[in-house]
């Protein structure tokens, strides 16, 4: 099936997938700086090149996101002629992009992290957003009932406007004033917003998952809503353990405290359908979406865990600001995001006849690389935090820069698993983007996107 | 009355009511929450207030040189540098070591060069969040519950 949607959908994947290439220059070109002494005289600015790396990442995701939902929205909603309203959003999107990008290289900050850029750039990133919401709002309203990953789309859609508004709250003095409340609207717009972005994803995957096994009351029944509704409950509540060593009030500490603790329940879903996901697997190997969205599963395990572990306030103590919790951030935008989203690539790119390309090695071969990798980079990251968390709690304290000094086998081994990793990524994205180039897509002309 | 309650795993169309009522209570609740947390300023003694004008500049002034990218607050933020939330308060540093970096600089940390003006107020700004509280984890007690409280 193809009409408007999915080729709208295809072109914010496509585009979605250069903004992976140009993260990943940017994030090997960041990690210099970990590695060689003196980078900073040969490099642009430590300062401009993280930003640049993450919001690349972040566009990756964003882009990609949106276009999963309105590839997913194709399949109950036809559009006969060109519309205007999604073919402003990708060009807002692509001013903010453009916008951010030049507001990196000329070191005009002014934001948050994460969002660093002049805060001006923000203005056609949310009208691209109320664009995107009307075009859902047009959609939707005609699927009835709503399956659950529709409810996850929309959940997604909202809640990032509601946070990235939330994100600008500092422009007034009343909250910058006072530093505690800012700093705790600050982390709970960071919660939410990848919450956001992991309620539309794990929504594709859903839906993904009900394609593949061609079962659709899957999407309808209880335990998917009840799933459901416990990653809003999370999303909505347990960012507070990104601060607690922040002094601010106990209600807000022990709130996210308490509600993470509930994610045990996904934790336990996980392993108690383990023995079901392997035979499935054995049967659907060869179907490349699948294959990404059963290592996303394997990844969700892992970081599950481990974002567990950190939720607890005795354990948070020792992993907070260390690069235990670069390893998550890495792990779960790596082995979930993106794999959730290569899945989506592989079934909506080039009409879907590549997620049977099994006689293709090279993508098999990169799949098993990129695993390979990213659990060397996850795991050379963890011990370096570990490391750095001895340190903190080390009486008396060796001076910052020694302990540094201390991690460079570490940082090492993360540059050239971080290596490895990006040529398998770069592999894969070039095929997909052969096959989105190559393969009769160019229905999207024909539309006039 | 539970908040999902469906009569069975087969597609029925009346539940299509109950997503729309326990959406709309957690939105709620959620928005409870949230107002609770914009209000706090208000309510806020002057004491843990850093309403200080030179404090909200150089958080600005922070964001500015994205100083953010490379150094933490409160464990939150860069990786590369050290957290600055008690710079102002540690042996050894202090106001002199804040100066000294922002003038000159020490590798992989550049001399930003910055006016006296937009170094009086990051001193400023970490003098206040050197006044909020600490960030530095061997200050926090675990209690028994698997929380941690500041000594």
């Amino acid at each position: 099936m193809t009409n408007l949607y999915q080729n709208i959908g295809k072109y914010y994947l496509a585009t979605a997938l250069l903004m992976l290439c140009i993260g990943l220059v940017f994030g090997l070109t960041t990690a210099l700086y970990y590695i060689i002494p003196g980078a900073e005289s040969h490099l642009l600015g430590f300062n401009s090149l993280r930003p640049m790396h993450v919001s690349a990442i972040m566009f990756w995701i964003l882009l990609g996101a949106t276009g999963c939902v309105y590839s997913g929205l194709a399949f109950f909603y036809k559009f006969e002629s060109p519309n205007p309203i999604a073919r402003t959003q990708w060009f807002l999107w692509i001013i903010a992009i453009g916008g951010i990008f030049y507001s990196y290289t000329k070191g005009d900050f002014g934001g948050r992290e994460y969002w660093e850029f002049n805060p001006i750039w923000a203005l056609p990133l949310a009208m691209a957003w109320l664009l995107f919401i009307l075009n859902f709002i047009k959609a939707v309203k005609k699927i009835k009932p709503w399956p659950v990953y529709v409810w996850m789309w929309m959940t997604g859609i909202v809640f990032f406007i509601f946070a990235f508004t939330e994100n600008y709250l500092w422009l007034f003095p009343y909250f910058r004033g006072h530093f505690v409340t800012d700093m705790t609207i600050q982390w709970k717009v960071n919660g939410s917003l990848s919450g956001s972005w992991n309620q539309m994803l794990y929504g594709t995957a859903f839906f993904l998952m009900e394609r593949i096994n061609k079962n659709s009351t899957v999407g309808h029944s209880k335990l998917a809503f009840g799933m459901y509704f416990l990653g809003l409950f999370n999303l909505m509540f347990n960012w507070g353990h990104h601060i607690y060593t922040l002094p601010t009030d106990d209600y807000v500490r022990y709130t996210g405290y308490i509600v993470s603790m509930t994610e045990w329940v996904f934790f336990a879903k996980i392993v108690y359908n383990w023995r079901q996901s392997i035979s499935e697997a054995q049967k659907h190997y060869h179907y490349f979406p699948y294959r990404f969205l059963m290592a996303a599963d394997i990844w969700v395990l892992i970081n599950l865990s481990q974002a567990i572990l950190m939720s607890i306030p005795a354990l948070n103590l020792y992993t907070h600001g260390t690069h235990v919790t670069v390893a998550h951030a890495m792990g779960t935008t790596i082995g979930i995001n993106s794999m959730i989203l290569f899945a989506a690539c592989f079934e909506f790119l080039g009409n879907g006849s590549i997620a049977f390309n099994t006689k293709n090695r090279w993508i098999t071969l990169s799949f098993w690389t990129t695993q390979s990798a990213l659990l060397v980079f996850w795991v050379s990251l963890n011990l370096a935090g570990i490391k750095k968390g001895i340190w903190q709690m080390s009486e008396p304290q060796i001076p910052f820069s020694t302990m540094m000094k201390g991690l460079h086998l570490y940082f090492g081994i993360f540059f050239v698993a971080g290596l490895v990793l990006a040529t398998a990524l770069f592999t894969i994205v070039s095929i997909l983007l052969r096959s989105y180039w190559t393969i009769p897509g160019k229905e999207l002309q024909t539309e006039n996107v | 009355m539970p908040i999902i309650s469906f009569h069975s795993a087969e597609f029925d169309y009346n539940m299509t009511l109950r997503p729309v009522h326990s959406f709309s209570f957690l939105s709620v609740v959620f928005l409870a929450f949230s107002l609770s947390i914009y209000l706090k300023p208000a309510f806020s003694l002057p004491t843990i207030d850093i309403a200080k004008p030179e404090a909200s500049k150089g958080r600005l002034t922070w964001q500015k040189y994205n100083c953010q990218s490379c150094h933490q607050l409160y464990g939150l933020g860069g990786y590369l540098g050290p957290d600055l939330t008690n710079v102002y308060a540690a042996p050894n540093k202090g106001e002199p070591l804040i100066r000294a970096m922002l003038q000159i600089g020490i590798p992989p940390m550049p001399s930003f060069n910055l006016p006296e003006e937009e170094i009086a107020l990051l001193v400023a700004f970490l003098k206040e969040t050197n006044a909020s509280g600490t960030a530095d984890p061997r200050m926090f007690l675990i209690l028994s519950n698997g929380m941690t409280q500041r000594k």
